[in-house]
């Protein structure tokens, strides 16, 4: 067989298909990515332009106090947001999965149903609701718990409740398929070899649904670190993450080797966890039959 | 009298079933169920599926729970405890084996959770290898084994923890034919030796046959009839019965006389004897007779008039099987070691038996 051959069998089927993938993803996501780190190298011009001149600045400006305070506050809403939502969420996964097959769809929906609402709409009233004059505080006065109203708004707690709020879907949803996957008669085998209903649970149960656990952690903790609506919009920008530095490097301050160095981190962070879950993955490839 | 028969009965059962059913919604699948099992016997619970068998093992394994009646487990009703408070174990139809724990932790599981000693554990579970002939697999997980290690773990691990009565849930359905075969044998020996009164379900008649000391033949939730192979095989008591347990050619019909515990009984296919007792005459009857014990003949035989005319013969490896048209439209089948070189397709015969050979079983009103 020939060259020519070859290259109209196998070559350019595989082309047509993964083509214009490939070229999309280059051209939109890989060169992008590249003009960032490169940029995170250069340094910040009198006006806001970047000069194509190599220093380590940006670099050094994240070990400055201010920035890796807030680098640190960030990793941590991002831990709480994703140990929050998994205690939230694995219960509620669970408690879907033991659902018959309608009521369980029906449940998923109400889960959906957030994640689909605009956010700007969703976030909107939780302001509304928090406000110092909203529903939430004029409850609590009226019913004598408190006696000036509370600033809820732009704190990090109202904070964590958005936060919360749009990742639980990215948590419930893996841990629901790998519950609901968990074979009946493995539970019931290890009930009747005598182990209790808890026993059961941490020996059978957890360590079969881990690869949910941990695809809901990739799922809510990398957005949580990055997202700057949510904080944004319940901070108020009083609150500051690196979400909304870098999108005020990139905007208003127009210092964008400093928010490339700030995304890069954010891209290191996410590209070690995703190493970990992918050898994780490989070690324990647990499929329940 | 009538009482210390019914303690050493109550005495000698492991397993008691009083009156137990169980609903789904408004599905019956058990009725009235009535079974005592005795320490150390092999019973099996045979069926077609639906017939309830498997929801009366899960029953007595405490899975399900019984809708009324009373389940004793050494003479102690079991009602209120939990399947990891009862003293039996089950193997189940799919294995069941936990996959993230190699083939020991799977087998020292029940152990573990009784937080035995290690040096314990260590040697029971290696007891189990040998008994099961797994040594060397230990430390590998159930992906890397074949159907029929995956059972001999599934078969260790239930045992491991001593019980009083092993339950097993077709736990060579997923088995190939010869391997099946060979599971049969080694399960039954197994039985002997370790002396545990073995509950069994399965819907294989053959499978039944081979291993069991006694079989309850179960249809839609209701024992048919509880009895040794031997008696299920050549006294079936029902109609269904009779079909259900290896090839059975029934004929439906009517008492025509009655002499010596023979019967004339007159079908739509023809008259025919049967040994029966207990029959009045005019009452409706099934007569159930094995391929084997038909015989066939040219010419008229006396107190038969069943004619047909022969359809086919199949080849089956050790007998070959003759298929027969009557006159009603119905086929019968009959089966020689060898062809029948007597006969060729198309030919007309008459059918007959020695009538102690056909069953006479009472017509349900």
């Amino acid at each position: 067989m020939n060259k020519k051959n070859i290259f109209k069998r196998k070559t350019l089927p595989a082309l047509a298909m993964a083509g214009p993938v490939s070229l999309w993803m280059i051209l939109f996501v890989a060169l992008p990515m590249l003009y960032i780190i490169y940029i995170s190298f250069m340094s910040r011009g009198v006006f806001g332009d970047v000069v194509y001149k190599f220093s380590l600045e940006s670099y050094g400006t994240l070990l400055d106090s201010t920035y890796f305070k807030v680098i640190v506050k960030s990793i941590n809403a991002a831990l709480k947001t994703t140990v929050l939502c998994l205690l939230i969420g694995y219960p509620f996964a669970y408690y879907i999965a033991k659902k018959p097959k309608e009521v369980a769809s029906r449940l998923i929906m109400l889960i959906m149903i957030p994640f689909w609402t605009n956010s700007l709409m969703r976030l909107n009233s939780w302001l509304l609701l928090f406000q110092t004059s909203g529903p939430v505080n004029q409850f609590l006065q009226s019913t004598g718990f408190i006696n000036a109203p509370m600033s809820f708004v732009y704190t990090d707690g109202l904070v964590m409740v958005g936060m919360i709020t749009t990742m639980l879907p990215f948590a419930v949803l893996p841990m629901y398929s790998s519950i609901e996957k968990l074979s009946k008669s493995l539970l019931e085998a290890s009930a009747d070899l005598g182990a209790s209903r808890r026993t059961t649970f941490f020996r059978i149960t957890l360590p079969l649904t881990f690869p949910g656990i941990f695809s809901s952690i990739i799922l809510v903790f990398i957005p949580s670190l990055g997202i700057y609506t949510v904080t944004d919009m319940l901070g108020g920008g009083k609150v500051l993450y690196i979400g909304n530095i870098i999108k005020n490097q990139f905007g208003a301050i127009r210092n964008w080797p400093l928010g490339a160095a700030l995304s890069v981190l954010l891209i290191v962070i996410t590209g070690m966890l995703i190493y970990i879950y992918t050898r994780f993955a490989k070690i324990e490839d647990m499929e329940v039959v | 009298m009538s009482d210390s028969v019914v303690t050493s009965i109550m005495s000698d059962s492991i397993v008691s079933l009083i009156d137990v059913e169980k609903s789904f919604g408004n599905n019956k699948v058990v009725k009235k169920m009535n079974i005592e099992i005795k320490e150390g016997e092999f019973i099996t619970l045979l069926g077609p599926s639906g017939c309830g068998k498997t929801t009366t093992l899960r029953m007595i394994a405490g899975f399900e729970e019984a809708s009324c009646g009373i389940i004793k487990v050494q003479g102690l009703s079991v009602e209120d405890k939990e399947p990891f408070e009862r003293d039996v174990n089950t193997v189940f139809q799919n294995y069941a084996l936990f996959p993230h724990m190699t083939v020991f932790d799977n087998i020292a599981y029940g152990l573990k959770i009784r937080k035995k000693p290690k040096d314990e554990i260590t040697k029971r579970v290696n007891e189990m290898l040998d008994l099961v002939q797994l040594k060397g697999y230990e430390d590998r997980k159930p992906d890397a084994l074949s159907g029929g290690q995956k059972q001999r773990v599934a078969i260790a691990r239930a045992l491991i923890n001593n019980p009083k009565v092993l339950l097993l849930d077709e736990p060579l359905g997923a088995l190939d034919l010869k391997l099946r075969k060979q599971m049969q044998v080694e399960l039954k020996r197994l039985q002997k030796k370790l002396g545990i009164t073995f509950v069994y379900v399965t819907h294989d008649q053959e499978e039944a046959l081979t291993m069991s000391d006694r079989i309850a033949v179960m249809n839609e939730g209701v024992i048919e009839q509880l009895a040794t192979p031997r008696e299920i095989y050549n006294k079936p008591l029902t109609k269904f019965v009779a079909g259900f347990i290896g090839d059975s050619n029934i004929f439906d019909g009517e008492v025509t006389s009655s002499s010596d515990g023979i019967l004339d009984v007159k079908t739509l296919a023809g008259t025919m004897k049967v040994k029966g007792n207990g029959f009045n005459v005019g009452e409706s009857i099934h007569v159930s007779i094995r391929p084997e014990y038909i015989k066939v003949s040219a010419d008229p035989v006396e107190g038969f008039n069943l004619k047909g005319i022969i359809k086919d013969f199949t080849y089956m490896g050790t007998v070959v099987k003759t298929s027969v048209d009557l006159k009603d439209n119905t086929e019968i089948k009959y089966s020689r070691f060898e062809k029948d070189e007597d006969f060729k397709e198309g030919d007309s015969i008459n059918i007959y038996w020695n009538p102690d050979r056909a069953v006479a079983i009472k017509a349900l009103k």
